[in-house]
């Protein structure tokens, strides 16, 4: 079953929280960022272009109109194979583990699996990012040798920065399937 | 505890039969390695894997039942099955059964002992099986630098599949009395060319060896080992890089097997970077030769030459007038200035000397540009030293006279304020002098005081040059080095096959359906480009740099002679 939220990131920007149950102890979360606006790219293209006549007519070098050219298209495959994050998902499998998927706007994913035995718990944790103190969640990994400790913390949705709102629904989500590994029998 | 059923996808279009694999109890996991099917003997398969556990050290075992019923589910079939269970005691007995072409299985447990019968909720994840054979797990490192290797309980699969390769050796073709199904039943493959050159590799190896340790043996002579020869070798880079070379060449032709994947990796690397860097080396040659384009660089070198010992002249007759608009001592001044001249003056002789054997000596050292591309890097950079030499002469002269200075203004400059170093205490004492130690103390420091400005314009000019020098070389340097280091064949492996290297795995969810267990693909995940080139990098015998910032402007402001870049191997003085 799957039910899609719309909510707001920490800058103000719309995004999506979907969530889909696909069994008792397996869930997904994704949260979907604005997609690339039409608008800005074609604003900074013309820019740059706009930019490149006005040095042609400086210099009467055509070099300048290629070189322009050539420059947009390969920062526009940058962006879009690096920079742009379409979709963060998190998916929480019970006794297996939780992954975490960024999705660029390429097609690209790039993914995480972090197993059940490493991780100590899921979070929200606040932030002061320059002027603004922001929530964020994240993960933190057991350290093997002090069973207290925190070896590494993994902050989730980076690029998206979802409020406290949507934040408190993933991580309800996540504790109701950590919990179950605490009420299992644990076998040695 | 969530049951987990580690399924191959090459078996779910097997027939029936009963699973066998590993049981991991404290995960409570099942990883299936294969399916044995009808007819069987249950004591032959239990001899059978018996056996498989005593080659590969994976504790083997039957696992539970597969059915895959293409009409209706047969009643008889099901009970047949749940009596195996009895016979092949394991707990708990696994039964997966397919219906048609149905997408969802159904999976049930026995528990014949267990305390509490309740339903523990059952996952299903398919794998595929040739490639979490051939893959090899990289953990990743912790805050501390190690390795969990323990904490992962993902390497115990991993670890499952590549050690029962020898399982997968019998495929249907065979006649024994067991039938199995797994990645390779259809038959195993395998490429005649891997074998021919498996087959050539260990002569080729032995005659290799042979000439390495002829080679080694030459170099290793006392002849080679006189003072002036040995000084040259240890200065020249070149000699550096061909033993590095050699030690590689050595790491090759050596006739043991690797013992493990990071040694099997290293040699691989090794090779693939000696190949490309002798490809490059000839293509490079090649086109030196080709339009006689050695003879025009030859022609070229002794005008350039010229060209900058001119360039010196001009620089130094700038510094015997008003440099800048500086008024410098002019006895002084016109001493080193003739100095300096008079060196470039022989050095031009040097150079005009030679200079009908330079085309010579030029073509048969270019031909050693076969040996890789490397080697005819360092060569340039060993001739670029050469010729610069009376640049690191100056540099010299000018650094010890500044140093000289500084150290008598520094000891002066204490008799001023009446103190001493103290040699026995390595400290600043004070210490009372008499009036004609104080008077000549004091001429003598305003002497060098208004010297000073003069020494430290030539020791400027010339240190500038030097560094120049330097970092004409030093990018050479790293050029070689990043050839040297760069592990090529791990990075084509991770663009063509980058199954075989994972830094973990992920899961895809597929369709479900209620009621079925939890459907997931477990797939891997590669090891990203710049995790490759750090795992593999192949260790250089140069460290850069060897001073940190700040001694090295400590050591230009008091005149020490500086050497930036330092070796391994090399005494820390």
């Amino acid at each position: 079953m799957a039910e899609e939220r719309r909510f707001r990131s920490a800058s103000g920007a719309p995004i999506a929280l979907r969530r889909r149950q696909h069994s008792a102890s397996c869930r997904e979360l994704a949260v979907r960022g604005p997609r690339l606006q039409l608008r800005s790219l074609s604003a900074a293209t013309s820019a740059v272009w706009l930019a490149a006549y006005g040095l042609f007519a400086l210099s009467e070098n055509s070099m300048v109109l290629s070189a322009a050219i050539f420059i947009t298209l390969i920062g526009l495959i940058i962006y879009l194979h690096f920079v742009k994050i379409d979709q963060e998902s998190l998916l929480v499998i019970g006794s297996l583990g939780i992954q975490v998927t960024s999705s660029y706007a390429s097609g690209k994913e790039s993914t995480t699996f972090i197993e059940m035995g490493q991780v100590k718990d899921v979070v929200i944790n606040e932030a002061i990012h320059m002027q603004k103190v922001i929530y964020y969640l994240c993960i933190l990994l057991q350290d093997p040798e002090d069973p207290q400790g925190v070896s590494e913390v993994v902050p989730l949705f980076q690029s998206s920065k979802p409020r406290l709102d949507c934040l408190i629904e993933v991580y309800k989500s996540c504790q109701e399937i950590l919990e179950q590994r605490k009420t299992a029998p644990q076998s040695s | 505890m969530v049951l987990k059923v580690f399924f191959p996808s090459c078996c779910s279009s097997a027939d029936s039969g009963i699973l066998i694999g590993r049981w991991i109890s404290e995960q409570s996991s099942a990883v299936i390695l294969a399916v044995v099917h009808f007819p069987f003997i249950p004591v032959q398969v239990k001899q059978y894997l018996g056996e498989v556990q005593r080659v590969t050290q994976v504790s083997v075992s039957v696992l539970g039942s597969w059915s895959n019923s293409k009409q209706e589910k047969e009643e008889s079939l099901s009970e047949f099955l749940e009596d195996l269970g009895t016979i092949f005691c394991h707990e708990p007995w696994i039964q997966i059964s397919k219906e048609g072409d149905s997408k969802f299985w159904s999976c049930s447990t026995l528990q014949k002992h267990s305390k509490n019968p309740q339903e523990e909720e059952i996952i299903l994840v398919y794998y595929d099986q040739r490639k979490v054979m051939l893959s090899h797990l990289h953990p990743p490192l912790d805050t501390a630098g190690r390795r969990a290797e323990d904490a992962s309980k993902l390497s115990a699969i991993f670890d499952t599949v590549a050690r029962s390769q020898v399982l997968f050796m019998t495929d249907r073709y065979d006649e024994g009395p067991i039938k199995l199904t797994h990645w390779q039943s259809d038959g195993v493959e395998a490429s005649i060319i891997v074998e021919l050159m498996k087959q050539a590799s260990v002569p080729a190896c032995m005659l290799l060896t042979l000439l390495l340790s002829l080679l080694s043996g030459v170099c290793r002579s006392r002849v080679l080992k006189f003072w002036p020869l040995s000084f040259l070798w240890s200065k020249l880079s070149t000699c550096e890089q061909l033993g590095h070379r050699l030690q590689h060449l050595q790491v090759i032709s050596s006739n043991k097997k690797a013992q493990n994947q990071n040694q099997l990796m290293r040699k691989a690397n090794i090779f693939v970077s000696l190949l490309i860097d002798v490809a490059l080396g000839i293509l490079l040659m090649s086109w030196l030769y080709r339009k006689n384009r050695i003879g025009h660089l030859a022609d070229t070198l002794i005008p350039v030459a010229d060209h900058v010992a001119e360039e010196l002249q001009d620089l130094l007759q700038w510094l015997m007038g008003a440099p800048a608009g500086l008024k410098m001592n002019r006895a002084l001044d016109q001493v080193l200035g003739r100095f300096f001249l008079y060196h470039i003056h022989l050095w031009i002789s040097y150079i005009h000397l030679l200079s009908p054997f330079i085309e010579m000596i030029l073509w048969y050292v270019g031909l050693s540009a076969c040996l890789g591309l490397t080697v005819a890097l360092c060569i340039l950079s060993d001739i670029i030293a050469l010729l610069t030499f009376h640049i690191y002469c100056f540099y010299v002269y000018g650094a010890r006279l500044y140093c000289l200075k500084i150290y008598g203004l520094s000891s002066l400059w204490r008799l001023f304020r009446g103190k001493k170093w103290n040699v026995l205490r390595q400290r600043v004492d004070s210490c009372s002098y008499d009036l004609d130690q104080l008077f000549i103390g004091t001429l003598l420091f305003t002497i060098l005081l208004f010297l000073l400005p003069t020494t430290a314009l030539y020791y400027l000019v010339f240190t500038l040059l030097r560094l120049l020098v330097v970092i004409v070389q030093g990018l050479i340097h790293l050029l070689v080095d990043l050839i040297d280091s760069l592990p090529l064949y791990s990075l084509i492996l991770r663009l063509c096959r980058s199954y075989r290297l994972a830094a973990g795995v992920k899961f895809r969810v597929l369709e479900q359906q209620d009621g079925k267990p939890l459907r997931l693909l477990m797939q891997i995940n590669p090891l990203s480009y710049g995790g490759v080139v750090q795992t593999y990098r192949l260790p250089t015998y140069n460290c850069y740099p060897r001073d940190s910032w700040a001694s090295l402007c400590k050591k230009l402001f008091l005149g020490e002679l500086i050497y930036p870049w330092k070796h391994k191997g090399e005494k820390q003085n």
